[in-house]
């Protein structure tokens, strides 16, 4: 069925089908409608889970903590400062290998307050051991929320559904509701490998020594560091699992493709443009005019954050001129995260293991990208505007056709786009 | 009411293993091996950082056998409300939901989660043991440390405030069942458990336990000065049922009695107490005997 909602309402749809047991959450700007729609849902007897009105985030998450220990299926969902009040049951959740899912409707983080769109909270949670994956539209989301749970239960790693605040979270626009019956067959009824029981008891998240320890029965028992290492290894794994599911997915429901990244327009292209959530459907507007003008451009969108699609990235990019990377996040006093994870990804990819392209006509060596270049846009809302974006790639590629093979834009810290200093 | 449990009719089964990682003469200890007992084998644990993590042993070793949650020092009472929720959804409500943390991990940091759950009236019991201290950390001042205890950050001029009265707090939520206990009357607290247990919606049961290694005393004196505590009316042992305050137990008896023994005898059993001057013991003691002057008139 289609119908037109807001991508709030996409993402409560999705935690409808995809029955979620327990929801527990707490109000903040542009989360709450979908946690109200969650609310009128079960309120209204048309979904069948318990909702708890906590006190904050940080028992938004406690309790999707325990009720995933307990063995159900947990949903919760923030925004900003609700995200970074929960940061300690982030790392917690990870840690425990509990299937969580939360939507991050990304807004940017105080001080001072803004309640407008950038991805600075979910960016900041990178390296809590959750996968984190970003929709670009509202047909994403509700697909997305279904996925989520898929690869969280596949993999007992808990997973940020990020979409943006406002431009996506209250836009309306067409999608197309999953089917249950379809629904029922893509998602199973969630079995964790344990659930807290008197009658078969275990005593979770102990305190656990830096060595391997015997257990009562002689057998060993893992460290801190191997418990750690093997969050680090399922994460990785996720990547083929999350393209299964994919495929999965798409055989089932006709949709979908690439779980990783979604490039538009690469093939042919000299220059990408780099991106996550909304803002890569915009650059596709982008990309157009500029091929108008005679520019070979494209766009990769990350679809999947972390784990970090290092592979398919390097693959994306490795016979192109250069790379624009935008972002509605930094890491404050360098650049951006996605910019330096792309850059590691280059490097370990197409510069170590010497590159996979060859000279090419034109003599340059296309065994990877002349330059990376990181922008900042859109932080705390601030509009994007389209015709700034084509400014600002049209000047970045002007800036470095001359440079020679290897010519790369003079400043190395990122450029600011729409900036009025 | 029901008989009172004797030593006699306490169940034999133990759900505490011998051997634990407790101080010797601890009092949390004692409280928790007879509060097993009293919660019995359908339930599960939730708890924070504190002595009783340790206790409870190091992974792969479990000093219990009851199946526990360890969950962040403030989580413990939203902990609570998701296991329930999510035991609802399973259709397994039999089971027992029980959160059982130190005083900072009830008075001071865990108190928001507490609060809420207790607001919302979600049906589990919180206990909460008192050694009016963060003793897993070193011993230091905690909401619940008495006004003039030396600790490890207060270790000059000792704690200035009062001890916050949690109990109090609780029983300010409206919720059915508030009581005190002491790990000196373990057969009361079993039997505050039991009835705790028989109620729906948030119960709190708050227990005094003596620490050794915290409190400055030997650990033989465990019992001793926790009774003390009681007869010195400086700890009073009551329940709040459906806003109904009684005293209970030794603190009953006290009101008859009308005899209680001077604060300084139990105060001078520890060096936690030893920068007190005459003057602030006497303070101390006009303190409880205005609080006792209030129990005798309505027991008149
Ligand atoms: C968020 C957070 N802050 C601080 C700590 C460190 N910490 C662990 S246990 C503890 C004190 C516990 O005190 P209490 O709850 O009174 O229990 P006790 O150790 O006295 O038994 C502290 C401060 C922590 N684990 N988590
Ligand atoms: S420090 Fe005190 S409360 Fe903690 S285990 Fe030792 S005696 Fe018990």
């Amino acid at each position: 069925m289609h119908i037109i909602e807001n991508g709030n309402v996409a993402a409560a749809l999705g935690v409808k089908l995809a029955g979620a047991q327990v929801i527990a959450a707490y109000p903040i700007t542009p989360q709450t409608p979908l946690t109200e729609k969650l609310a009128e849902f079960i309120e209204a007897g048309e979904m069948r889970a318990q909702y708890i009105p906590v006190e904050s985030e940080h028992s938004a998450l406690a309790a999707c903590i325990a009720a995933s220990s307990t063995g159900a299926r947990a949903f919760t969902a923030t925004s900003a400062n609700g995200l970074l009040y929960m940061h300690e049951q982030i790392h917690w959740a990870a840690g425990a290998r509990l299937p969580i899912v939360m939507c991050v409707v990304n807004r940017a983080v105080g001080a001072p307050w803004c309640i407008w769109n950038d991805h600075q909270d979910s960016i900041s949670q990178r390296d809590t051991g959750w996968i984190q994956m970003y929709a670009c539209d509202h047909q994403q989301i509700i697909d997305g929320v279904l996925k989520a749970f898929a690869l969280a239960e596949a993999t007992s790693i808990p997973v940020m559904l990020c979409y943006d605040g406002y431009l996506l979270s209250h836009t309306y626009m067409p999608f197309e509701v999953p089917d249950e019956g379809k629904v029922g067959r893509f998602l199973k009824p969630f079995k964790p490998p344990y659930a807290l029981d008197p009658a078969n008891p275990a005593n979770l998240n102990t305190v656990t020594l830096p060595d391997v320890r015997m257990d009562v029965l002689g057998e060993m028992a893992h460290g801190y560091m191997e418990i750690r290492y093997l969050l680090q290894e399922d994460l990785r794994a996720a990547l083929s699992v999350g393209q299964e599911i994919e495929d999965e997915f798409a055989s089932i429901f006709g949709r979908g493709g690439n779980a990783l990244v979604e490039p538009y327009r690469c093939d042919d292209a000299d220059y990408v443009v780099v991106g996550m959530g909304s803002l890569t459907y915009q650059l596709r507007d982008v990309v157009e005019a500029l091929r108008d003008e005679g520019h070979k451009i494209g766009v990769l969108g990350i679809r999947l954050y972390r784990p970090f699609p290092d592979q398919a990235v390097a693959e994306a990019l490795g016979a192109v001129r250069g790379v624009f990377v935008i972002e509605k996040a930094l890491s404050y006093g360098y650049e951006g995260a996605l910019c330096s994870d792309l850059k590691a990804a280059l490097y370990e990819h197409l510069v170590k293991g010497g590159g996979n392209g060859g000279p090419a006509e034109d003599g340059r060596d296309r065994g990877q990208p002349a330059f990376v270049k990181g922008l900042v846009a859109g932080i705390g809302g601030r509009d994007i505007r389209t015709l700034d974006l084509t400014d600002a790639l049209r000047a970045g590629m002007a800036a470095t056709a001359g440079g020679g093979a290897k010519g790369a834009p003079a400043e190395e810290r990122p450029d600011w786009i729409g900036i009025k200093l | 009411m029901a008989a009172k449990t004797t030593i006699l009719t306490l169940p034999k089964e133990e759900f505490v293993h011998p051997g634990n990682r407790a101080c010797t003469g601890c009092g949390l200890s004692i409280a928790y091996r007879i509060g097993l007992k009293a919660l019995g084998s359908d339930t599960i644990l939730i708890v924070p950082p504190s002595c009783l993590t340790v206790l409870q042993g190091l992974f792969p070793v479990a000093s219990t056998k009851l199946p526990c949650l360890n969950v962040t020092f403030a989580s413990t009472a939203a902990a609570a409300t998701g296991m329930l929720e999510a035991l609802k959804a399973q259709g397994r409500e039999h089971i027992k939901v029980v959160g059982w943390a130190g005083d900072g991990g009830t008075a001071d940091i865990g108190i928001q989660a507490l609060s809420g759950a207790a607001e919302r009236g979600d049906d589990f019991l919180f206990l909460c043991y008192d050694n009016e201290g963060y003793m897993n950390t070193g011993v230091q001042r905690s909401g619940t440390t008495p006004r003039g205890a030396v600790t490890a950050n207060t270790p000059i001029k000792g704690k200035m405030q009062q001890k916050k009265d949690v109990p109090a707090i609780m029983a300010a939520h409206g919720i059915d069942y508030v009581a005190t206990a002491s790990s000196a009357y373990p057969l009361d607290l079993y039997d505050k458990i039991k009835k705790a247990l028989s109620l729906q919606g948030t119960k709190y049961i708050h227990i005094h336990t003596p620490c050794p290694p915290g409190w400055g005393f030997e650990p033989r004196y465990a019992i001793k000065i926790g009774r003390l505590a009681v007869e010195t009316g400086y700890y009073d042992l009551y329940e709040v049922e459906k806003g109904e305050f009684r005293l209970t137990g030794a603190s009953e008896k006290l009101v008859e009695k009308r005899q209680l023994v001077p604060v300084g005898e139990y105060l001078k059993t520890q060096s936690r107490f030893r920068i007190l001057t005459p003057e602030q013991v006497a303070d101390t003691q006009a303190r409880i005997d205005r609080k006792w002057g209030g129990y005798y008139r309505t027991n008149e």
